[in-house]
């Protein structure tokens, strides 16, 4: 809500300065407007449709966050539809988030997702970071061939392959466990690249003494290069717990027993099974998407980051 | 760097490797085989040759799943091509609270598209908030079917893929806006250019090749597209199934119980041969015009 306030206050105080230069605009800040600089008043003018422009993507991209928040919030006999919209609930109330946790185990799916995305991190960037430190440091005859792997899994589209993906978790006894959901994304091909791009970055000369020192690779890449790549590192953390929580298809195939849930299989499962009522899925939704908004807000720069370096590719 | 023990870079490579051969590997050669075969997901199957793919060519689903998704790239790459490219405009200067801004426009990216789905599908329901916004205004005078009917449901979900997308490439194109040399577009002022023509003569072509990486990656993505579609039909993908896609298709095909393993995967290869000529189809156009 707050986030909304700001938005329209910016866009409100951009059009004041804007017209700085009429009579009525004696209280505006700045040295006074009585010689007419056309320069400033376009500049002026034109950050105030900056901040307009601004504030209307704002609305469409936090807007629709915002009705399922209020629509959450709103008391069973408070309207959630008609016109018009009614943003603010009039009497507010948590207890439809108590009825999702009534109505579905929201919490062991919440906790399943967790097992999920933290495995998902820490096999990424363990597994990851070997094998793009062995891809990026090491000379090997093979080489070009392990790289060509990891590029066709960026290639083969998961869903094209989810059908056997099935078939060979099953004959791993991997169906309707957390493992299995959690294995195919142990070490994505992109984890394995962004971590060679970062060890190649490196200059020779950091591991030169460690060579001379006589230590062994796996000491120089845990107490060297690893280090020296925390950065992409996080960022492939990062990467890895959002698609892993996110993830729908996969659990969705492999998961059958609603015991396994994952949180975003969980909620679908939530409004399409149990319930019709608009304000306890609303507040479902906001249990899945809350924690992980939080999560970004705390570590935007490395989404960011993450984003920047994923959709450049190997 | 060499390894003084050959099998050095392989203890390293193991743990990833496995995962790639067991679980992206193993499972493409797996579809080929099963391709030309009548398998089920119980097992068994017996060599049919091209059975699968003359019957994929009479069969009206799939060719309506090829149409919905064809259908769909071609709106939603468009979409995300120039869209985010104008919001990564928007927010590159540094005024006020523009950090707040980047951040906010980023928050779909992070909630799952399930999520995105559920709230999408809350707006646009029969009595949701834009049919009512739409009947208040008096701009309709019954609500819009956006999940009832084939169409729109489509369209909606293109909508959702839009909203869900648009932060994502915006962080793209604005590291390719900073590559974009200050002195160029300052040259470019003293001439006499305006805004509109400082971005067509000099920022356009220097982000181009983002374009096409924008273009390649949207296209990838949109013909894989699945989930928008599942939430917000909640699984049935329309009346009769008609707002069905490719994967909707392969999945409800070849999984559960008794599902024609066989047949599905030659749907998943012809998935498979689309993103690929996808891609191989946006750089070739790029190339053309690029020589033109």
């Amino acid at each position: 809500m707050t986030s909304l306030h700001t938005g329209a206050a910016a866009s409100a105080s951009a059009p004041a300065s804007a017209s700085a230069d009429d009579r009525t605009a004696g209280a505006a800040p700045g040295p006074a407007p009585r010689t007419r600089d056309p320069r400033r008043a376009r500049r002026a003018a034109g950050l105030a449709v900056r901040y307009l422009l601004l504030t209307a993507v704002l609305v469409l991209t936090v807007g629709p966050f915002l009705w399922q928040l209020s629509t959450s919030l709103k008391g069973n006999g408070e309207r959630v539809f008609g016109y018009p919209p009614q943003l603010v609930p009039h009497h507010p109330t948590l207890r439809h988030y108590g009825e999702v946790l009534d109505t579905v185990p929201v919490l062991r799916y919440a906790g399943n997702s967790l097992v999920v995305a933290v495995g998902s991190v820490v096999t990424n960037c363990l597994f990851g970071s070997m094998a793009g430190y062995a891809l990026a440091r090491m000379r090997f005859r093979g080489r070009a061939v392990a790289v060509g792997v990891f590029l066709a899994t960026m290639i083969i589209p998961f869903e094209s392959i989810m059908v056997s993906e099935f078939l060979v978790a099953r004959s791993l006894h991997l169906t309707d466990t957390l493992l299995g959901v959690m294995l195919p994304l142990a070490a994505s091909g992109l984890s394995v690249l962004l971590m060679r791009n970062a060890f190649r970055r490196l200059p020779a000369e950091v591991e030169e003494a460690a060579v001379l020192d006589g230590a062994g690779e796996w000491q120089r890449f845990r107490s060297i290069a690893l280090p020296s790549a925390r950065g992409t590192l996080a960022a492939v953390a990062v990467f890895s717990f959002v698609f892993a929580w996110d993830d729908f298809l996969w659990p969705l195939v492999v998961l059958s027993d609603p015991a396994h849930y994952t949180l975003t299989v969980g909620i679908q499962y939530l409004s399409g099974t149990f319930t019709n009522d608009q304000r306890v899925i609303a507040a479902g939704t906001m249990m899945a998407v809350v924690p992980l908004l939080a999560l970004f807000f705390a570590l935007q720069r490395l989404f960011f980051r993450g984003a920047g370096e994923g959709a450049v590719k190997g | 760097m060499t390894g003084r023990r050959w099998y050095v870079p392989w203890l390293f490579l193991t743990p990833a490797l496995a995962v790639a051969t067991a679980f992206f590997l193993v499972p493409f050669a797996n579809t080929v085989v099963l391709s030309f075969t009548d398998a089920s997901t119980l097992g068994g199957g017996t060599f049919t040759g091209l059975h699968n793919y003359v019957r994929l060519a009479h069969d009206p689903d799939f060719w309506l799943s090829v149409r919905n998704t064809a259908l769909y790239v071609a709106v939603v790459v468009p979409c995300m091509v120039v869209l985010p490219l104008l919001l990564a405009v928007l927010v590159q200067r540094r005024v006020a609270g523009i950090g707040f801004f980047r951040a906010v426009f980023y928050s779909p990216v992070v909630a799952s598209m399930v999520v995105a789905g559920l709230i999408w599908s809350w707006l646009l329901s029969s009595d949701g908030l834009v049919n009512s916004l739409l009947r208040g205004l008096h701009l309709v005078d019954a609500p819009l079917p956006f999940l009832t009917d084939a169409r729109m449901l489509l369209l909606g979900s293109m909508a959702m893929t839009v909203w869900k997308g648009l932060g994502y490439y915006m962080v793209v194109y604005l590291a390719a806006l900073a590559n974009v040399p200050r002195s160029l577009l300052e040259a470019a002022e003293v001439d006499g250019a305006g805004p509109v023509r400082r971005f067509r003569s000099v920022t356009l072509p220097l982000v181009r090749p983002t374009m096409v990486l924008v273009a390649t990656l949207s296209a990838i993505a949109g013909a894989k597209v699945f989930a928008e579609v599942f939430t917000l039909s909640s699984g049935t993908a329309g009346p009769g199934g008609e707002a069905r896609t490719l994967v909707y298709t392969i999945r409800e095909t070849g999984l559960g119980l008794g599902g024609e393993a066989g047949y599905a995967s030659a749907m998943s290869l012809v998935l498979f041969l689309g993103t690929l000529g996808l891609s191989v189809a946006v750089t070739r156009l790029n190339t053309r015009e690029e020589r033109a």
